[in-house]
Parts: C-alpha cells; sequence; structure tokens
C-alpha cells in the first residue's frame, strides 16, 4: 500500500518529519522564561515579517531597499491568500469591484478558486497552463489568454513548483509571460509555497518574483512556511505588498489590518517565532538551507530513479518530464482508467489527475511503484 | 501611478492608540488601563503554572507537525464543548452539537458569523447589546450581516438597563439574531442576575430568536467555570439551540496562540454533522486548518485531572486578584474622600469596569495623571495593582470631586 495523495514532505522511511533546525528552535524557544503568550501586532510579529519578505524578494531587493514593501503575517499560505483576496476585492480596480475578473490557472491548487469566491470576486476564470499531449506548459494558450484578458485582471501565478503540475516556466518564459502582464495591466498575485523546496536553492525558486519587482510590478506575493520549514500545523505564512511608494503601501497594509481584525484579530505565535529566530541568525539561517536541501534533494533522487526505472522497463511513452517538473509533485500523465488500475489493483493512491506526491516514494517501495505503472500502461 | 492612490488611509485603532500613548510617556507612575490582557499583581503578564507543565509535555513527546484536520484538534473541540456545555449536559451527551476549532474569540465569531450569513436565511440581522465589544460590529458586518441594537447599559446607575434590554428584546422581529455575552459583557462588566437571565431566555425564545452567545471569560469572571457558563446551559436547557463562540486567550492566558472553538447546537447529531461539513467549507477557504500549539496546551490541560484541576485554581486566582482590585479601589475611593456612590465598580464583574467618568475626566486622567483608559471610561482592572490602586483612586477623585 503506497500513498501518493497526501501533500506534505516524508523521510525514506515514509515519516514525517521535523526539521532538525526546528527543533533546536523550539528548545531554545522552550528554555526562554522571558518570553510569555501575549498577542502579537495585528500584522503579526515585526522580525518575522521583515524577514519572511526578504526571503522572498531577496536581500537586495530594490524595491526593500527603495522601503517600498509591507507584510503581513497571515495563517499559512491560505490566510495569506485570502487576506489578498480580500483586499483586492474591496480596493483594487474601483472600489468593491467584484467583476474583476481573476485567472486561475488550468489546472490549479483546488482551493484557491474557493479562497476568490468566499472574497467574493465574481468572475473566476481559467489560464491555459497545462499542455496534456505534449506533458509540458501551454505557454502559447497562457499567453493567447493573458492577451484577451480584460485589462486590470487578476493572475494568480505559481511563483515555482507548479501545484500540482510541477511544470514551471523557464526564466525566458516568465519574461514573455511578464512583458504582456504589464503592456495589459494584468495584477500579478503569486503563490510561493514551495521557495527551496523546489530546486533546492531559494534564490532560485524566487527567481519569477524578483523578476517581476525589478520589472516596477506591483504585486503581491502570499508565501508558506509549511513544506520548507515543515511548519504545517502552526500555519505560518506571509502576505508581501511590493507598491510603488512608501506611502501607497502603508496606506494598503492600514488597510490590510481592518480585514485582519475582523478574520483572526491577530495571528498565532509559535511558528512566527520559529521562523523569525531562525532566518534571522546566520548560522540557524544556515542551517536550515541544509536541511532544505536535504528535502528537496530526496525528492530530485526520487525523480530520477523513478524515471531511470520506467525507462528500463521499457514503458510505453516517454518520462522525461518526471525528472523536468519540479517540486512536491508530478503529473504523471496517467489517464483516468490507469490511475484506477493503480488504485484497485494496486492499492497505490493518487489523484484521479495522476498527480503523484514524490515525497510518498522511497527507496523501499520505488520497484512497485514503477512496475505498478508500468503494467498500467501496458494493460 | 500606482494601484493604490484612492486607497484611503485606515482610521487607527481605539485601543491600540492607547497603548502607543502610554509607551511614549515618561511618567514613572503611568498606568495603562487599555489593555485587555491579565496582569499580575507586578503588572507583568502571567504565564499559567498549567500551560508551563502542558508546554513541558509537549516537549518532551516529540510530536510532528502534520496539518490539523480542518475543523482542528479533536481532543479540544470535545473537550471545549464539555467545558462550556457541562459534562452532565444532554446536549453534549447526546452528540447534538458541532465544535470547531477557531482562531481564538475572533476567529471562532468570524466562523459563526460567514455560517449566518450563508445558511440562516430568516434574517441578516445580528442584535447587539449598547454597547458591546467594538469588534463585534465589522466582523458581523465584513461577514454580511446587518447590525442592530438592543438597550443594555445605563449610563444612570452605571448597571443593567434591564427593563428597557426586555422592552426592545420583545420587539425584535422573530427569528433575528441576538447576540449576548455569557459572562463578564465586555465593555461594561455588567451581567444580568440569574433571574433576570431566565426572565431573557423565556423572551428570547417566545419571540423565536437565534442566540449566539460570546464566551469569552468562562472562569474568569467569576472563578467558577461552572457558574460563569451558567446562561448558556440554561438557554440550552430551555430548549434553545444556541450557536457559541469560545476563547481560551483570557482564562487560559493563551492570548497570542489564538486557541478558540465554536460551537452549533443541533436537533441531533446527524444534523451536526452536515452542520459541520458547511463548517468545514467555509474555514477552507480561510486558512486551510487551525494552529496547533494553543489548541493542544488547552487540551492538555482539560484532559489530564492534574492540571484541568491546578487550572482551575489558577483562574480562580486571576479572577480574584481582580475582584479584590475592584473592593480595594473603592474603599480607596472612600478614603479619598469621595462621596459619589462607586459601587457599581464592584457590582461589575470581570476584566472591564465602566467606571462612569465622563471623556472629559478620562482627558485628565490621561494628561493630568498619566492614567490611559479609553474615551468611554472603560478601565481593565487587570492592569490595576496593589501598587497603585491607591494612585488609581486619588486621580480619579481628583478629576470627579
Amino acid at each position: 500500500r503506497v500513498s501518493l495523495l497526501l501533500a506534505a514532505y516524508r523521510t525514506d522511511e515514509g515519516k514525517p518529519w521535523v526539521l532538525p533546525v526546528v527543533k533546536k528552535v523550539e528548545q531554545m524557544i522552550a528554555n526562554d522564561n522571558s518570553l510569555n503568550h501575549e498577542y502579537l501586532p495585528i500584522l503579526g510579529l515585526p522580525e518575522f515579517r521583515a524577514n519572511a519578505s526578504r526571503i522572498s524578494l531577496g536581500d537586495d531587493s530594490p524595491a526593500i531597499k527603495e522601503n517600498r514593501i509591507g507584510s503581513v503575517q497571515s495563517l499559512g499560505g491560505t490566510g495569506a491568500l485570502r487576506i489578498g483576496a480580500e483586499f483586492l476585492r474591496r480596493w483594487y480596480n474601483g472600489n468593491n469591484n467584484t467583476a474583476t475578473p481573476v485567472y486561475i490557472s488550468a489546472p490549479s491548487w483546488e482551493n484557491h478558486n474557493s479562497v476568490f469566491v468566499d472574497a467574493g470576486f465574481k468572475d473566476i476564470r481559467t489560464y491555459h497552463y497545462w499542455d496534456a499531449a505534449k506533458r509540458g506548459l501551454d505557454l502559447q494558450g497562457l499567453l493567447d489568454d493573458m492577451e484577451k484578458a480584460p485589462e486590470f485582471s487578476i493572475f494568480i501565478l505559481h511563483a515555482c513548483a507548479h501545484n500540482p503540475t510541477g511544470t514551471d516556466p523557464t526564466p525566458d518564459q516568465w519574461k514573455q509571460i511578464a512583458a504582456v502582464m504589464k503592456r495589459r495591466f494584468l495584477f500579478p498575485f503569486f503563490d510561493s509555497a514551495y521557495q527551496g523546496f523546489a530546486s533546492g536553492s531559494l534564490d532560485k525558486d524566487a527567481w519569477a518574483v524578483r523578476y517581476f519587482v525589478s520589472e516596477g510590478f506591483e504585486l503581491f506575493c502570499a508565501q508558506s512556511f509549511s513544506k520548507n520549514f515543515g511548519l504545517y500545523n502552526e500555519r505560518v505564512g506571509n502576505l508581501t505588498v511590493v507598491g510603488k511608494d512608501a506611502d501607497n503601501v502603508q496606506r494598503v497594509l492600514s488597510q490590510m489590518e481592518k480585514i485582519v481584525r475582523t478574520t483572526w484579530s491577530n495571528p498565532p505565535s509559535q511558528g512566527a517565532r520559529i521562523v523569525a529566530t531562525t532566518l534571522s541568525s546566520p548560522q540557524l539561517f544556515a542551517e536550515w538551507k541544509d536541511n532544505v536541501k536535504t528535502m528537496a534533494g530526496r525528492i530530485l533522487l526520487m525523480r530520477s530513479e523513478l524515471r531511470s526505472r520506467l525507462e528500463s522497463l521499457g514503458t510505453p511513452g516517454t518520462w522525461n518530464h518526471i525528472t523536468e517538473q519540479i517540486g512536491m509533485f508530478s503529473f504523471t500523465g496517467l489517464n483516468p482508467k490507469q490511475v484506477e488500475y493503480m488504485i484497485k489493483e494496486k492499492h497505490i493512491y493518487l489523484m484521479a489527475s495522476g498527480r503523484i506526491n514524490m515525497c510518498g516514494l522511497t527507496t523501499k517501495n520505488l520497484d512497485y511503484v514503477a512496475k505498478s505503472i508500468h503494467e498500467a500502461v501496458t494493460k | 501611478s500606482s494601484w493604490w492612490s484612492h486607497v484611503e488611509m485606515g482610521p487607527p485603532d481605539p485601543i491600540l492608540g492607547v497603548t502607543e500613548a502610554f509607551k511614549r510617556d515618561t511618567n514613572s507612575k503611568k498606568m495603562n488601563l487599555g489593555v485587555g490582557a491579565y496582569r499580575d499583581d507586578n503588572g507583568k503578564p502571567y504565564v499559567l503554572n498549567c500551560v508551563r507543565k502542558a508546554e513541558a509535555v509537549i516537549a518532551s513527546k516529540k510530536m510532528d507537525k502534520e496539518y490539523l484536520p480542518i475543523a482542528g484538534l479533536a481532543d479540544f473541540t470535545r473537550a471545549s464543548a464539555e467545558l462550556a456545555l457541562g459534562e452532565n449536559s444532554e446536549a453534549f451527551k447526546s452528540g447534538r452539537y458541532v465544535t470547531v476549532q477557531g482562531i481564538s474569540g475572533t476567529g471562532s465569531l468570524r466562523i459563526g458569523a460567514n455560517f449566518l450569513q450563508r445558511f440562516f436565511k430568516s434574517s441578516h440581522d445580528v442584535y447587539l447589546p449598547k454597547p458591546s465589544w467594538g469588534n463585534h460590529t465589522p466582523i458581523f458586518r465584513d461577514a454580511g450581516l446587518q447590525l442592530q441594537a438592543y438597550r443594555y447599559y445605563d449610563p444612570k446607575t452605571c448597571s443593567l438597563d434591564f427593563s428597557g434590554a426586555m422592552d426592545d428584546i420583545s420587539k425584535i422581529p422573530e427569528k433575528s439574531i441576538i447576540l449576548l455575552h455569557a459572562c463578564a459583557h465586555n465593555p461594561t462588566g455588567v451581567d444580568p442576575r440569574q433571574e433576570q437571565w431566565k426572565e431573557l431566555a423565556a423572551m428570547v425564545k417566545k419571540r423565536n430568536l437565534l442566540v449566539y452567545f460570546d464566551m469569552a471569560y468562562q472562569g474568569f469572571a467569576s472563578g467558577d467555570i461552572n457558574r460563569d457558563a451558567w446562561a448558556v446551559r440554561y438557554f440550552i436547557e430551555q430548549g434553545n439551540n444556541v450557536i457559541l463562540s469560545q476563547s481560551y486567550a483570557k482564562n487560559m492566558g493563551l492570548y497570542g496562540e489564538r486557541a478558540g472553538a465554536f460551537t452549533v447546537i443541533c436537533s441531533d447529531a446527524e444534523e451536526a454533522k452536515r452542520v459541520e461539513s458547511q463548517l468545514k467549507i467555509l474555514i477552507r477557504p480561510m486558512y486551510s486548518n487551525p494552529p496547533l500549539n494553543g489548541a493542544r496546551i488547552a487540551s492538555i490541560i482539560l484532559n489530564t485531572p492534574d492540571l484541568r484541576k491546578e487550572w482551575l485554581v489558577e483562574v480562580k486566582g486571576m479572577a480574584d486578584r481582580i475582584i479584590s482590585m475592584r473592593t480595594q479601589l473603592v474603599s480607596n475611593l472612600k478614603k479619598e474622600g469621595s462621596s459619589h456612590n462607586w459601587q457599581h465598580i464592584t457590582d461589575q464583574i470581570g476584566m472591564f469596569c465602566f467606571t462612569g467618568l465622563k471623556p472629559e475626566q478620562v482627558e485628565r486622567l490621561i494628561k493630568e495623571f498619566s492614567i490611559y483608559m479609553t474615551k468611554d471610561g472603560r478601565i481593565s482592572v487587570a492592569g490595576v495593582t496593589s501598587g497603585n490602586v491607591g494612585y488609581l483612586a486619588h486621580a480619579i477623585h481628583q478629576v470627579t470631586k
């Protein structure tokens, strides 16, 4: 029995992994008697907010230097998306303009749609993204949709490690996307849930967000520390706002504060402390990057091992997409019947879409999974 | 140009403004009576011993950090329901309730508000007591509901305007939503007596109103968790299927950990399952699933007999200290020679006290004595200590004589 469903990291023993640096920092927090459980400010722990945004935008970000960024500590990536969505519905493209189109990739994380619907948007659309035939990015379809989108439409972009396809635009493709968005006055709302976790490099995984900032965009970026810090149940997220200048950002934050106040008043303390402590200490930061590389490395290994087995077995089709895709998920390309075979006959659980979580693969089950895929495709 | 040129600057939070001004003040005798958080007799935040012990248990167990279910930690939600309803409650024992974990009191209120907007078709009018916690109005409004009010506080007597409340409630359209503070009314500290609660329960039942209880101070008001939950339990026994929001911010001192719960009393367990499924659909696009830390601390305390006993003693200790400060403030005012009737200070209950001071008097307290409170004359008794109660009495006497 193999589960390739869940969206959390697993070790090669199939177990959850509390990052060593997190264990260390939790111990430090537990031993610090000067700490208490008082309320955080509405926008969150200041050291967390500043460090979280810095991780995303980069130490040398022009936006940070020019003091035109703001941050809202949020309940996970979902919470950051929701606060951003609520703000956009109230203040973007007029006042309370629920008709502004919101574009979500086809496919995308299924909760994206609900976030924007519940925030009040009435016109949610999809943009072409996954090309099932060639098992890759449908760049032309994507760009066409952007050309045709009404001006000022909001586009939800996956910063890296697209969920569920694992297919990211190349830097060159991102440049094309940015050019169209700039020309058509489209608003970029990045969802960054896998920074560091995708390629193993924080900077590489943040390239797209930083490129858009360097191109002068005003944008939102919802960050999650669930996966890259393994802090799933502590709900650690951050919404970064990049604006034209400090004054605009200040007014935006003051309105976001009002939204936060009626949603959760102020955010939870524990997870933010862990992240803030880690990011603000050079030594702990280095340890964290190492832990992240461990996770990303295991996933990359599982990808190459799965692909090589399928190619050795001579499984019909091409399997290079398994190593070309990035992050936690892979869109295998298995069709519904093949997926059903995997589940019913082989007790390997995956999404109907053919999405698998690479973290569910271990050195122990690789052979079985590869053989099962082979059977599903050949029978 | 910016997308945000037209975005207005949000008004500053009135309560935060008090704290900001307090921080800037250099007077060594300054007092911050705006903050809604408990302080010990040295004016310091208080981490409960039972909380520290629960944290030690958690640290020793080396648990993983996997996502909680959308509805939260089951041991926590079950214990929260039992705490509010009472272990002998028919509603609790029969399972005709659903409790989901919420982000402290605010988050729990908001889940309920969103649920009402989506599923309570009879009315979108929420009746709040006059006055109520400042954040109630924007919470319900942001959820898409309308706000109305019923008379509650009588500024002439600094106590409950019971006849006014009953009169207004008797005229509320049937099937509207009425919000009641279960105990330790915020901001006035004025609670109905049990006989008055009985009449209120009969009236809301007669008017067929949906009752939304906000219980943020169970245990913290009288020192007795059962006494503080009496109204909630009585209403349910009388056949009102209430909805309820709970917070562990004050009674367990878990402020920043955001531990809370939202409960719906249903007709039966099957209805409760359906309601739960809809609550999950509301929660998922807000923050997916709730934070573990605070809920786990609360759960360990509630579910470990020794720790639960210790908690009950500590929460009574906090309540007793506040009651004692009320008593000392009144006796000090008498000693100062004040001829005013300050009985409402000891009649009122919980963290807050509506002193009856007028805005001009509050202004003088801030400017001349560096004693900070909100314009409405509300003080957080938690900010009073045996070391400064004399100074406070002196100052109040100066501005009211």
